[in-house]
């Protein structure tokens, strides 16, 4: 095991935030702040409670899930695709590295930022926001189960990935929309029968759920589905990788 | 098509071995047709070859940059599928391409690559290193402020951040000055003295001349040829001497019939082509013939033929 290497890629991973400290953590923060200002504040001090949780402390669990998994696939897709950009990737392809050690360098450090940031946002939620976490063991296993497997998928976007466009698609045309209409903001009964069935191949629907349930004890759908389907996705992921370190594709002529 | 000198003095010691290895492209373009190489240990190698011949492929390769298609290929004995881990720690590579990351100081790019090839801290080490690239005063210089033969030197000591015995210089003068080149050349040797192999790429012959032991030419995806240095630049040095003629003459008299001599259509250039390898090139008789003759030139120049066209004669004569 090339532990060296490993630590090597997850630093140089860790510094880059440090330079871009701005972008990677200020400006989720800000951001997210900002939904809870307009919709927790401004908006949800007129609404009910929802399940006797207040509308405000309800976003909660899904703003953070949103930024978990934009920070994720951002952070692993931008890592991966960079040096492969610039042609430094060489440097790693030539190295004394197994693919799972890649991987761990890679993904490791984007599950570790977006972790951050999430845990960042759970506190700057407090400022605005009074919330309780019901089950803090499972919320843990929610939110690093969630970063690891969307830093996976992140990672093989920046693989895929031959342009800058193509980086920025999944995050804002995918991952974006899935979040907002998988419960992020309101919990799925309040929709139609229809869409209620539509909603449930979201799969967004069971992070949030699940991570929901972790708080207040509420969930739209069983709480060990949405652990089943976000190990699902995982192995999805994992099966994704494997395949391309297995064939090259993308990343070896 | 190879052939491989073996009159050598330098060590037997196989380091890279590449055995009837083939490589093609997705596209279906064939970058290496069979080759056959061996590099001993401690010398340094020249593979001269103009651009697509195969030579980033060939050390691509090697490096585990591209995948193999058929053949093998083994470094210090290590298979380099089987047991490309150790091959991989062994070896060091410099890239054609000015590829750094921009935005990270000289010191911790340094730190990365060795760290990224298995290796343990060692400050002292890295000081040193950047001391001989005259990069010391830089390593809290972001990479990205630095001009193109600094970066090259970057480049360099990423490349024996981790004292791999076996470098790869892929046309490392490539858009580097004069005194970069001088200093890069005065660290190949030290490196080579030091015990380490060295396999350089390039274009330019007169660099191979100055530094390897032993050239091989390769075109079109196949090792034309193998050999010391000193036997190649025997075959490839022949060179031109062109003489303006300060009056038109219509044809040569019989007594410059010995030097071959060409003579242009309007009478007024000769060219004599000449070894310059060997001990007499003939020009101070060929003048004294001339001048002999009554046939006076107002201006002379010399000329090489560029590698490319020494490829070409080669591989027209079927070397």
């Amino acid at each position: 095991m090339n532990l060296h290497g490993v630590r090597a890629i997850y630093r140089f991973e860790m510094a880059r935030t440090g330079r871009t400290l701005m972008q990677s953590v200020l400006s989720p923060v800000l951001s997210t702040s900002l939904y809870f200002v307009v919709f927790g504040s401004a908006i949800g001090s007129r609404m009910t409670s929802l399940e006797g949780v207040s509308y405000a402390a309800f976003l909660v669990p899904g703003l953070v899930m949103l930024s978990l998994l934009m920070q994720s696939v951002s952070n692993a897709s931008f890592g991966i695709y960079f040096p492969k950009f610039v042609g430094t990737i060489y440097e790693v392809h030539s190295a004394p590295l197994s693919y799972i050690e890649v991987l761990m360098g890679y993904v490791g450090a984007a599950a570790t930022k977006a972790t951050v940031v999430g845990l960042i946002i759970l506190g700057t939620a407090r400022l605005f926001v009074d919330y309780s976490i019901a089950h803090p063991g499972v919320m843990i296993v929610f939110l690093v189960l969630t970063t690891v497997t969307f830093s996976l998928f992140g990672f093989i976007i920046g693989i895929w990935a031959d342009n800058f466009e193509k980086l920025q698609v999944v995050p804002l045309m995918v991952i974006t929309p899935l979040t907002f209409l998988g419960g992020s903001f309101y919990p799925i009964h309040v929709l139609p029968p229809f869409w209620q069935k539509v909603t449930l191949f979201n799969p967004v629907v069971y992070l949030i759920s699940g991570f929901r349930w972790s708080f207040y004890g509420i969930a739209d759908v069983n709480v060990g589905i949405s652990v089943a389907a976000t190990l699902g996705f995982l192995i999805l992921c994992l099966a994704g990788v494997w395949w391309i370190f297995r064939t090259g594709w993308r990343l070896k002529a | 098509m190879q052939t491989d000198s073996r009159s050598r003095a330098v060590s037997t010691d196989r380091v890279i071995e590449v055995r009837g290895l083939d490589k093609t492209y997705a596209g279906g373009f064939q970058a290496l047709k069979g080759i056959d190489l061996t590099v001993y240990r401690g010398e340094i190698f020249a593979l001269l070859g103009p651009n697509g011949a195969g030579k980033t492929t060939l050390i691509s390769i090697v490096c585990g940059i591209v995948n193999p298609g058929r053949g093998s290929v083994t470094v210090d004995g290590h298979d380099i599928i089987r047991e490309w881990r150790r091959t991989r720690s062994i070896i060091g590579l410099v890239p054609q391409e000015l590829t750094t990351d921009a935005f990270e100081s000289v010191w911790n790019t340094v730190r990365f690559s060795r760290g990224l090839f298995g290796k343990p801290p060692d400050d002292a080490y890295l000081e040193q290193l950047l001391k001989d690239l005259s990069l010391w005063d830089k390593r809290n210089n972001k990479v990205m402020t630095l001009s193109g033969g600094m970066k090259r030197r970057v480049m360099i000591a990423k490349a024996l951040s981790h004292q791999p015995s076996v470098l790869f210089l892929d046309e490392p003068s490539a858009g580097v000055d004069v005194e970069l080149r001088r200093d890069m050349w005065a660290m190949v040797r030290r490196l080579r003295s030091s015990g380490v192999t060295v396999l350089l790429t390039t274009h330019y012959i007169e660099e191979a001349e100055d530094m390897a032991d032993r050239v091989g030419v390769i075109n079109k995806g196949e090792l034309i040829v193998v050999e010391e240095k000193t036997a190649l630049m025997q075959k490839l040095g022949k060179k031109q001497l062109r003489l303006q003629l300060h009056e038109p003459v219509g044809a040569l008299p019989e007594t410059l019939s010995a030097y071959r001599l060409e003579l242009n259509s309007q009478g007024d250039e000769l060219t004599y082509t000449y070894d310059s390898q060997g001990d007499r090139t003939g020009i101070t008789g060929l003048l004294r013939d001339l001048a002999a003759a009554g046939i006076a030139f107002k201006d002379l120049s010399t000329r090489q033929d560029s590698l490319e066209q020494i490829f070409v004669d080669l591989v027209r004569q079927g070397a």
